[in-house]
């Protein structure tokens, strides 16, 4: 008569090897190679980097592989295993000028110096299904070789506007300032740009999109141009205090986007432009687009814009960014609160009670 | 059979650090929490790391627990006052992987009681640990939704808001019509959310003789009731603070003072009341309490064979 109602340690026994089941599917097909989703779901594999906030295409890979393409639950098991890394070095700034190039394009200069490079992107294709990618006829993909290297010299749109004066100079922290750390310190509010960056590095893209896309459509318009965008790598130095000179340590894929937004000056400042910054891990430039939109809206207050639109509320955007959060406590309705609903059901139940009493006194007052 | 939960000191995963964290970060959780006991009641800023559990499934706990944990405790983990609910089962599960360390059912017998929305019904002792699953620390947010705010408002010990609340409920309800996660200022000084207890359970952390911490892990925050420690449940002269009391006793063991789970036993309405407290509920049937529907032996309790 008293039905076990709470599960126990078989049930969620039995439920993992379900799940693997599931993960697994028809064992008629063969299974995926973590190398396959490596090579061949690049975007996939550079979400959960930048949002797993670690850079190993082969980690997250197989993340994607245990999570069965389920990203933020992949991004999940990514950072799940980064707070176990030791942290042995702090990187010195990439160099994003000195980046070798796989994409770089500017929507503000028709031309400018180093020109632009297309690079590989789905934005020029139609979007029909192709058909002959469903079978294992598709024949081998060979890329076109340039004629010409790419000009060694690519500096970036912003720069260029900065010798003119025309943007607003963005000036380097002091180095000896230990850059904001949110993986290891709590977020604070309200904080520094440095903070702000990374929440909206490690940020859900989509989060990320429906906000910087709430600006364009009038909720705290910022005005932008897509100064430029580049994609490519870029060298990973650190420096070894017993050497005394940054050694280089890898190449990571990132994708740059630098927002240019118009700007009307005020008291103190002159009409100049001003900057909205993205950069994302891999190639990702939905994501960098949309983290520069929020990063310039964020920074209405500062600029002295009007403010109350919610891309413009640094609390709000950086306290409801992180999908691993948000997925969590989200989920977690699912735990049982059988203690906390019973409660309010106490609660109800007594207050239709007091409800009762007074709908009767009242008509009994009525009919007297 | 004995309970799943009553396991022996195993040895450790050697994959991970005990208790997971590494010691550097055992060592950061473990100041906040001196911290927090310091200023009681005060929520203290941590650098909450991310766990392989999900934010708001008891992160926070986890990480207190974690910190002070070690080889030679015994651990009992209950989730809405029971040991086999299956996020209790999870938890306890890990700490087993990463530490090895005893666990068990029975309140007596551990030195650290991870909990998420109950106080154990019978009263934990000197030395004993009471670790709380905390999703929101902030006991303002629900009036206040902004931390640069609510910071100031503790500061300035401005709890007035948090009145005006319960008096609104008042005037409108004729009663306070909050029945968990009750306000309660600690050692009349900060105003502390009890994390989402029933107020049932308010009166057990007043001037108790165990250390309550309290983990919030998503919203990175530690705080403390250290042992002896005042707290009061808010209330007003005319309106005295009250607790839940039910007309029906545990139909298992019969206890009238207890916290009670209302099980509903089919589509006509039929429900029956049992204890949330499973190890209390156990105790007392072992010791001879019978309930209403406690007698057959073939409708042995959930997680007890007979």
């Amino acid at each position: 008569m008293y039905v076990a109602v709470k599960g126990g340690e078989q049930a969620i026994e039995n439920s993992h090897r379900l799940i693997a089941a599931e993960r697994r599917g028809d064992p008629a097909v063969p299974e995926l190679d973590v190398r396959q989703i490596r090579e061949q779901m690049r975007h996939a594999v550079a979400r959960v980097m930048a949002e797993g906030s670690l850079y190993d295409p082969d980690l997250a890979a197989l993340a994607i592989k245990q999570a069965q393409g389920d990203l933020v639950e992949a991004i999940f098991l990514v950072r799940a295993y980064r707070t176990t890394l030791r942290r042995f070095a702090v990187s010195r700034p990439i160099d994003s000028a000195r980046m070798a190039i796989g994409r770089r394009i500017s929507a503000t200069f028709k031309d400018l110096p180093g020109g632009q490079v297309l690079g590989g992107t789905y934005d020029y294709t139609h979007r029909l299904l192709d058909h002959e990618l469903a079978g294992d006829g598709a024949g081998e993909a060979v890329a076109a070789e340039a004629a010409a290297p790419l000009d060694p010299e690519m500096p970036r749109v912003s720069d260029i506007l900065d010798a003119q004066g025309l943007l607003e100079a963005e000036m380097p922290d002091d180095e000896s300032d230990p850059v904001a750390d949110l993986t290891r310190d709590p977020l604070r509010l309200p904080g520094r740009r440095d903070q702000r960056l990374q929440n909206l590095a490690r940020a859900d893209e989509g989060f990320l999109l429906a906000l910087g896309y709430s600006t364009q459509r009038g909720y705290g318009r910022t005005h932008p141009f897509a100064g430029e965008i580049r994609q490519g790598t870029v060298a990973v130095e650190i420096e070894a205090p017993e050497l005394g000179f940054a050694i280089d340590i890898g190449d990571i894929e990132v994708t740059e986007c630098e927002l240019v937004n118009q700007f009307k000056g005020s008291t103190e400042q002159p009409p100049q432009f001003t900057r909205g910054y993205g950069l994302a891990f891999g190639r990702a430039e939905r994501k960098a687009m949309a983290m520069a939109l929020v990063d310039r809206s964020l920074r209405a207050a500062e600029l002295g814009e009007e403010t109350g639109h919610p891309a413009q509320d640094e609390e709000f955007v950086l306290s409801h960014s992180d999908n691993v959060e948000a997925s969590g406590f989200v989920q977690h309705l699912k735990l049982p609160h059988y203690i906390d609903f019973q409660s309010e059901l106490h609660l109800v139940r007594r207050l239709r009670a007091d409800f009762d009493a007074r709908r009767t006194g009242t008509d009994r007052e009525a009919a007297e | 059979m004995t309970l799943v939960m009553e396991t022996e000191r195993t040895a450790p995963d050697e994959t991970y650090n005990f208790a997971y964290l590494d010691e550097e970060t055992k060592r950061m959780i473990r100041r906040a929490i001196l911290k927090a006991m310091a200023v009681p009641g005060y929520q203290v800023p941590f650098g909450g790391r991310e766990m392989p559990l999900p934010y708001g499934w008891g992160t926070g706990g986890i990480q207190v627990t974690a910190a002070v944990i070690g080889p030679d405790d015994v651990l009992k983990v209950i989730d809405q006052g029971a040991d086999d609910t299956t996020n209790a089962v999870s938890i306890r599960r890990f700490f087993r992987r990463v530490t090895g360390v005893a666990t068990t059912g029975r309140t007596v017998e551990a030195t650290i009681v991870q909990t998420r929305h109950r106080i154990p019904e019978s009263a934990l002792r000197e030395g004993q640990i009471l670790v709380y699953q905390v999703p929101i620390p902030e006991p303002l947010r629900r009036i206040e939704p902004r931390e640069a705010e609510t910071r100031k408002l503790h500061a300035y010990r401005e709890y007035g808001l948090m009145h005006v609340r319960l008096y609104e409920d008042i005037a409108r309800f004729g009663r306070i019509a909050t029945s968990y996660d009750y306000p309660v200022m600690v050692n009349e000084r900060y105003l502390m959310a009890p994390s989402p207890t029933p107020k049932f359970d308010n009166p057990k952390m007043t001037a108790a003789p165990f250390l309550q911490l309290f983990g919030a892990g998503r919203e990175k925050r530690i705080y403390a009731v250290p042992p002896y420690t005042t707290v009061t449940s808010l209330d007003f002269d005319d309106h005295p603070f009250d607790v839940q009391s039910w007309d029906e006793v545990c139909a298992l063991c019969g206890a009238a003072d207890s916290f009670l789970d209302e099980v509903v036993l089919d589509d006509a309405g039929k429900r029956m009341f049992v204890c949330s407290d499973t190890d209390y509920c156990e105790d007392r049937r072992a010791a001879g309490h019978v309930g209403p529907e406690g007698a057959d032996e073939a409708d042995a309790p959930a997680g007890k064979k007979p």
